[in-house]
């Protein structure tokens, strides 16, 4: 048999190549937060289905009253303030959120770093980003213990008791759905974070003993990055369908 | 991280840099919109379309620029992009049995 070499066009999917143009750890990192992203769009697909099994206040804001008859407007439940009394409505998400966005610029800045094999400059932009997620995870302990304890004289519970603060079954705001949701999403979303933080402190401290550098790339930190904007990503969405709307 | 095949290490490094700025302004930009807006807006399905509408485009930047992936491979994009038609196929499936649900209560 004649062996003529067919001179066939070789697909980059043919093998020996890496078609995607990255490594498998961070092509891994972004399969991981594609399914975590599944998992946050249902805990928020299922908030607004069971905000919309419940009846809405209808009326004017200014009027509007806790009951658990109906789901609460986001900006009364949401509109205190550390050591200031007095409604603020929004204001204290609206920090957070803020604080989280410049967390994910001053990584996205450690990942800019790590390209120039910077190792100074890759130490100084991780130490903010840990800083500012410890800042977040901060404000959040606060508008938990706040939402828990809660404020004023109460609300009528179905057996008439008054109750103040929120627990799983019963919360002065709304009906018991809506703590329980409120619990679960910016709870799952608060743990993104703290784990974030940790993963941030593990590869900060590898990057100032010099490990990255003796690697010869910084791609740890660019992974870390991934999962930080993500974090970052969820909270915007979070921020739109529990606050805003 | 964006490719500039024509600049010099340092330029290409301040051209990074001054994206990422940028980028922060829009977000920053469009946060404090929906948050003017959630005061001088009445509630309602026009407010709730556009809060939808700037998150997706807040996203958007998160993810193209500071995940980079928008300077990442066609088939990775793709990869990545794609599955989340199953997001959009959840939303129409547990609307359509929301509204079910509230009939029959």
């Amino acid at each position: 048999m004649s062996t003529v070499a067919v001179p066939k066009k070789r697909s980059i999917w043919d093998g020996g190549e890496s078609p995607l143009k990255v490594s498998y750890g961070k092509l891994m990192m972004w399969f991981f937060l594609l399914s975590d992203a599944f998992t946050f769009s249902a805990l928020l697909i299922t908030y607004g289905m069971i905000r919309y099994m419940h009846p809405t206040f209808v009326g004017r804001p200014a009027e509007f009253t806790f009951s658990i008859e109906y789901w609460p407007i986001p900006e009364r439940v949401y509109e205190a303030l550390p050591f200031i009394t007095g409604h603020y409505p929004l204001i204290f998400v609206g920090i957070m959120t803020f604080i989280l966005i410049l967390s994910s610029v001053t990584m996205v800045l450690a990942v800019e770093a790590g390209h120039r094999m910077d190792q100074r400059d890759v130490e100084k932009w991780m130490l903010w980003t840990i800083v500012g997620g410890i800042a977040f995870l901060g404000c959040q302990a606060w508008e938990w213990n706040h939402f828990i304890h809660g404020e004023g004289i109460g609300t009528k519970m179905v057996d008439g008791s008054l109750f103040t603060g929120a627990n799983l079954f019963q919360n002065q705001y709304g009906p018991p759905a809506f703590a329980d949701l409120f619990f679960f999403i910016t709870g799952f979303h608060g743990f993104h974070v703290f784990s974030g933080v940790v993963i941030n402190i593990i590869i900060f401290y590898q990057v100032v003993m010099g490990i990255m550098a003796k690697r010869g790339h910084y791609e740890m930190v660019e992974k870390v990055g991934l999962y930080w904007h993500f974090v970052d990503l969820v909270w915007v969405f979070v921020f739109t369908f529990f606050y805003l709307i | 991280m964006a490719h500039h095949p024509n600049l010099s290490p340092e330029e290409a490094h301040k051209a990074n840099v001054r994206n990422i700025w940028k980028v922060t302004a829009i977000l920053a930009g469009i946060t404090f919109f929906e948050f003017t807006l959630a005061f001088m807006m009445a509630p309602g399905m026009a407010r709730n379309a556009i809060f939808i509408i700037l998150t997706i485009v807040k996203a958007f930047y998160i993810v193209a620029e500071f995940m980079h992936l928008r300077s990442e491979v066609k088939s990775l994009i793709y990869a990545i992009i794609f599955p989340l038609a199953f997001v959009v196929w959840f939303i129409i499936a547990l609307l359509s049995e929301g509204s079910f649900i509230i009939d029959y209560k």
